[in-house]
């Protein structure tokens, strides 16, 4: 059965479903028998009744999280394409910003995270801030990566046409560290959830990670879960999204093997 | 309208031929040093020679010899330590040569994210026409050079033989008088080196631009050029220029000849590999 694409998709899927199927009802069938407690541990049923129950809320901090998520995530692209093209372009820049950068890395976020709310509130913007810091450095590290590895023959014979700097720059070097870009934004994307809730929960007054802390200690345990479903999902959904763009973006790298 | 028509001495005709027109590339005294870990290397040395309009020069020599240099300073890549460059009888500096001839590596240097049409128009774009134009043009020469329905490829998906017809269009569409190859068939295996010569031979009959061909194969040299320069090892100097009396256009079979033969004879004594192997006594 290797028929047509959405066949083979559904052949691809079907056997980690059916395991986690599986799981699920074990997880419930276990509850059960056992009588532990649903605030302890809800068994899925209850989790879907959660959802059900309580979907207008979990709605409303959902597209607060995914907001955070996305302005941080665009923050840090467009900071760390600009800082990347700075320090491949501006050798001073590279040895004064580089190792910068490598260090902000050191700095944990559980010690950053309560500066950002001291300075800026309880509001949206410290959350982008954190969401957008996790983001940066996989994306400013692979912009650079990118840029460098640049065929330098290849540029070379665009420069023997007569191209200028900026046509040379167009021409090979964007093309030639969009797949490295895209890697980073991949890696980036993955972090950005966790940056959100991470934001929200040292300080917020919404946000999926402001309500699993809320309902926690109310004992909403199947919230809880509901919260970290939906979590899992758009971490999942925005990888897939941007694996789609790449797809979009570069064609031609499908045809590629490692021969060159 | 009272537009007065111009008098038809205000475009000269300009036959190839006249003795009176410059040399499309002249090479005075070229020396060329650089520093390579620490140490300098004398590359090339005291190198003068000329290519007249639609002439085809095969340069040859051994590996390290600089004729790789030679063709980065009259690209504009690379700045000679000595001499001069010039183009149609003008002098012109390292940096002003960029853009002045048509330049082809030994690596096809296809962009990958580009198609085989694309990368063909390259030049064309670079040199201001509209993307849609420069396929236009690129896409109307594309059965001549073997590619027809393959302008929607990408260069992962072509053969390394029609990749480097891709490579020849682009450097075709440059739309440069001077030609510089650099070993273009040196990648390729045997079959496919001699197809694309004689390819190429018959493209430049027609075409007839001045060429300036890298090679270490002595017979590629014969059976394509007018002119074959032979380097010595480094430093490079000119060792011996043979001019090849073959008759155009040439064929194939030609290469059985004895005019062929002797001109390989005296190439191969120029570049030392017809004397006895030195050292070996001990």
């Amino acid at each position: 059965m290797t028929g047509s694409p959405p066949i083979r998709a559904l052949s691809r899927w079907i056997w980690p479903l059916a395991i986690l199927i599986l799981l699920l009802a074990i997880w419930e069938v276990a509850v059960r028998v056992t009588n532990v407690p649903a605030w302890q541990l809800p068994p899925p049923s209850a989790i879907a009744a959660s959802f059900r129950d309580d979907r207008a809320l979990l709605w409303r901090h959902t597209l607060v999280t995914l907001k955070e998520v996305l302005l941080g995530f665009g923050l840090a692209l467009a900071a760390g394409l600009l800082v990347g093209i700075a320090i491949d372009a501006s050798p001073v820049l590279e040895r004064a910003i580089y190792p910068l950068i490598i260090a902000s890395q050191t700095i944990p976020m559980v010690a950053l995270a309560p500066l950002l709310l001291i300075w800026f509130g309880y509001g949206l913007l410290p959350k982008v801030l954190v969401t957008a810091l996790v983001c940066f450095f996989p994306i400013a590290v692979n912009t650079v990566d990118g840029l460098r590895v640049a065929d330098r023959e290849m540029l070379s014979l665009l420069k023997s046409m007569g191209a200028s700097g900026w046509e040379q720059f167009r021409l090979v070097k964007v093309p030639a560290s969009l797949p490295s870009i895209f890697t980073g934004a991949r890696i980036a994307i993955a972090f950005s959830v966790i940056g959100a809730v991470f934001g929200e929960l040292v300080g917020a007054s919404e946000g999926l990670g402001y309500l699993m802390q809320r309902s926690a200690a109310q004992f909403q345990t199947a919230r809880v879960f509901a919260a970290i479903v939906i979590l899992s999902a758009m971490g999942v959904g925005l990888f897939a999204l941007v694996s789609l763009l790449e797809r979009i973006a570069l064609p031609w790298r499908r045809f590629i093997t490692d021969e060159s | 309208m009272a537009n007065p028509p111009r008098p038809p001495e205000s475009i000269p005709p300009s036959p190839s031929s006249a003795p009176a027109s410059p040399p499309r590339l002249a090479l005075r005294h070229i020396d060329s040093t650089y520093t390579e870990r620490g140490a300098s290397v004398r590359a090339l040395e005291d190198i003068s020679f000329e290519i007249a309009d639609g002439e085809f020069v095969a340069l040859i020599g051994p590996s390290g010899s600089g004729k790789s240099t030679l063709l980065d300073i009259i690209a504009g890549l690379f700045a000679q330590t000595g001499g001069e460059v010039a183009l149609n009888g003008q002098v012109i500096p390292t940096r002003e040569r960029l853009g002045t001839s048509a330049y082809m590596r030994q690596r096809d240097l296809l962009l990958p994210w580009r198609t085989a049409l694309d990368n063909a128009a390259l030049a064309l774009e670079v040199h201001g026409h509209s993307r849609q134009e420069a396929r236009r043009m690129a896409l109307a020469r594309f059965p001549e050079f073997g590619l027809a329905g393959f302008d929607r490829a990408w260069p992962a998906q072509l053969s390394g033989g029609m990749r480097q017809r891709v490579a020849f269009l682009r450097t075709v569409l440059t739309e440069r008088p001077l030609l510089l190859l650099d070993e273009p068939f040196g990648a390729l295996d045997a079959l496919n080196r001699v197809a694309l010569q004689s390819w190429l031979l018959d493209l430049w009959e027609r075409e007839r631009q001045a060429v300036l061909l890298v090679t270490h194969d002595v017979d590629e040299a014969i059976f394509l050029a007018d002119r074959v320069v032979v380097l010595t090892p480094r430093p490079g100097r000119i060792a011996h220029i043979e001019p090849v009396a073959l008759p155009r256009p040439r064929h194939r079979d030609i290469v059985t000849t004895p005019p062929f033969l002797a001109h390989r004879a005296a190439l191969l004594d120029a570049l030392g590999l017809l004397a006895p192997v030195q050292g070996g006594a001990a």
